[in-house]
């Protein structure tokens, strides 16, 4: 097993509300290997954006990390100050934003864009930096690189804006890419080339990428590796493969069972009595315990730990005692 | 043998439109095409369609955005006045409905579930208020005890409490304001409803209660709908008929199972292909090449043309016409016809 890149343990996000103290993420802990894609999913307020948003160090106050420790390449970064932390934010770690017309500054060229980060991030000249940009958008298939290099982020559609936040993320080869939904605002036709473009890329630089989703396909189409969170929690870890067709924890059934399929119709769909709590009303013990089909009064004492049930990890009672008996 | 979808052909369609066409003039102001020697620019959101809808069935308009199925949704319930063609509800031509009374007996027939469950509802309206206003509006029942308990049905009908009626919008979940959307699109008692995107800002497992409660309360009520949407896996689930849109135009309309199983247009076959699919079945995902053309200075000939594998210089040149199979499915594409016909 190499190296993991990214290791994050324990991380806890929390806001200081006039209302108390509000724990946003609560102890996740995962490790994203080297040229991997792993995937976040969950539903809105799950918290998958914030983790995203910390790994980077772009958390907006009052929101910050109340525990745990992130690691990139063994190096601890949740506590570097500022400068520091901006050295490694678009060298090392970049980022892919949702909405590619609010990442992008509307009153510079795309080419400016490319080549002032280009510049404060490495060595080139002015001149190098300038035939990279154009490279670069030849590679991640904007048609004439060299006259679009000269246009607005407003006279892209929004399929081509994505390609150049993209070549944006990528242009100092960076180790990890965070994802954030990079493919929700566009259209499926759009978001299947951006998807391509994006695992192809990847693939070529060796880069890990977070893949922040709520889309089960895309992450089915491009994840190695998932986490599936559920109200500031992880409640599932594992293989792609193992989490997409045999879900283990409740909640992934239930969300696996609510996506409607496209192979078969059937009469109803699964689903999840309830919604999601709110911050402020997260309950004791496990956090799905009261619309959990399964729940039992452990569930609502204690919470859950990821348990490993080989070969995915679950955070579910239900799987204590078979990791016990494997013990045993 | 006569499919339950053959026989009920015998009773006419609850709804019928037909060459149903909405150009929009987005010139700039007559004074500055004066000064700046600008022409006219004419966007043809919709042209020229033809679909019908019977009674309990489901039908569903899928396509990628700018492709003119909002559009279609506002020219059926009369949000927008039609450029040409003729929309007949149960028979009647709603064009030739002059008087106001009249209209309101039609629309009474109608509702509409909009998309955005933030912006259809009145932010400073108590939430029984709005889900009563159908039946204020159209008069349907006397007495505010009589609304009052009519309110209170329509919330449990939903799945939610009766006392949620004293709340204000902003105090539900997004799945919670598309419930009481759904309430006040029942309130009038329609037999057509149009749901333009009714899921699409909910996380999927909202979204499965609300498909759920939507299919549960059809059955119920005999319901017909007009499903807008752009989500394959949610028309699959939810229609009986299919139509799919591109730049203003149907290119095929079948029943559910022929469009996903056995898909005849090319843009069909593309935009299954390109459905980033949850179930892992290893099949060869194919990008689509190219964009959606801007739908006012569309492609000539067919309109998927350039996009498309197959074209020929025919394509190029001319439109093909929706043209009805032996199996009934209908395909606007010269490569179809033409293997048809031999």
């Amino acid at each position: 097993m190499p190296e993991p890149l990214l290791k994050i343990e324990h991380l806890g996000i929390e806001f200081h509300t006039r209302r108390g103290t509000l724990v946003a993420v609560d102890d996740i802990s995962f490790d994203v290997l080297p040229g991997k894609v792993f995937g976040i999913v969950g539903e809105s307020g799950a918290g998958k954006s914030l983790t995203g948003q910390a790994i980077i160090g772009l958390l907006e106050p009052p929101g910050r990390i109340g525990a745990g420790r992130i690691f990139l390449n063994d190096q601890r970064i949740d506590q570097l100050p500022y400068h520091q932390m901006r050295r490694i934010r678009g060298k090392k770690i970049g980022m892919i934003f949702q909405d590619p017309l609010t990442s992008l500054n509307p009153l510079y060229t795309v080419g400016k864009q490319l080549v002032e980060t280009i510049l404060t991030h490495s060595e080139m000249t002015p001149n190098q930096a300038h035939q990279h940009t154009i490279a670069l958008l030849d590679e991640v298939g904007i048609p004439a690189a060299e006259k679009r290099i000269g246009h607005y982020p407003h006279q892209f559609s929004g399929g081509m804006r994505q390609r150049v936040v993209i070549a944006l993320a990528l242009c100092v080869s960076p180790s990890l890419i965070i994802a954030d939904e990079p493919t929700t605002a566009l259209d499926v036709s759009i978001q299947a080339q951006i998807i391509a473009l994006l695992k192809g890329l990847c693939k070529e630089h060796d880069t890990a990428v977070i893949l922040i989703t709520h889309d089960m396909g895309v992450i089915a189409e491009i994840s190695d590796r998932v986490a599936v969170m559920y109200a500031g929690r992880l409640v599932e870890v594992g293989e792609v493969r193992d989490i997409v067709k045999n879900p283990k924890h409740p909640y992934s059934q239930g969300l696996m069972g609510s996506i409607p399929s496209l192979h078969h119709k059937s009469e109803e769909l699964t689903q999840i009595e309830g919604t999601m709590p709110g911050l402020m009303e997260i309950p004791p013990g496990c956090a799905f315990h009261p619309r959990c089909p399964h729940a039992f009064d452990r569930c609502r004492q204690r919470r859950p730990g990821l348990i490993d049930t080989k070969p995915s990890k679950v955070a579910c009672w239900l799987f204590e005692n078979e990791d016990r008996s494997g013990n045993t | 043998m006569a499919t339950p979808d053959q026989l009920k052909t015998n009773t006419p369609p609850l709804l019928r439109v037909t060459g149903l066409k909405r150009y929009f003039d987005v010139s700039e102001p007559f004074l500055n095409r004066l000064l700046e020697g600008k022409s006219r620019l004419i966007l043809k959101a919709v042209i020229g369609i033809d679909f019908k809808i019977n009674r309990g069935q489901t039908f569903a308009l899928v396509g990628e955005s700018g492709c003119g199925k909002s559009t279609v949704a506002n020219l059926v319930v009369g949000l927008y006045q039609p450029t040409a063609g003729k929309i007949e509800f149960d028979g009647i031509d709603v064009a030739s409905l002059t008087s106001r009374a009249q209209m309101a007996l039609l629309r009474r027939r109608m509702a509409m579930i909009f998309q955005d469950p933030y912006a259809s509802l009145n932010p400073r309206w108590r939430v029984d208020a709005i889900v009563s206003e159908p039946i204020r509006a159209f008069g349907l029942l006397k007495g505010t005890q009589a609304i009052f308990q009519r309110t209170g049905e329509l919330l449990a009908q939903v799945g939610l409490s009766p006392a949620d009626g004293e709340k204000y919008p902003h105090e539900f979940s997004g799945g919670q304001r598309q419930r009481i959307s759904i309430a006040r699109a029942l309130a009038s008692e329609p037999d057509f409803i149009v749901c333009d995107e009714p899921t699409s800002a909910l996380d999927v497992s909202v979204q499965a209660q609300i498909l759920n409660l939507m299919k549960g309360l059809q059955k119920k009520f005999d319901l017909s709908y007009l499903f807008i949407s752009h989500d394959l896996a949610v028309v699959r689930h939810m229609a009986d008929r299919v139509g799919v849109m591109y730049l203003g135009q149907l290119c095929e309309v079948a029943p559910v199972d022929a469009i996903f199983d056995s898909p005849l247009h090319p843009y069909t076959r593309l935009l299954l292909d390109t459905i980033p699919d949850p179930e892992l079945t290893g099949r060869s995902s194919q990008p689509v090449t190219g964009e959606i053309p801007n739908p006012i200075d569309p492609p000539s000939g067919c309109a998927f043309h350039p996009r498309c594998p197959e074209s020929t210089d025919k394509c190029r040149r001319e439109g093909p016409e929706l043209t009805t199979l032996d199996s009934g499915v209908q395909v606007a594409c010269h490569a179809i016809s033409a293997s048809s016909e031999k």
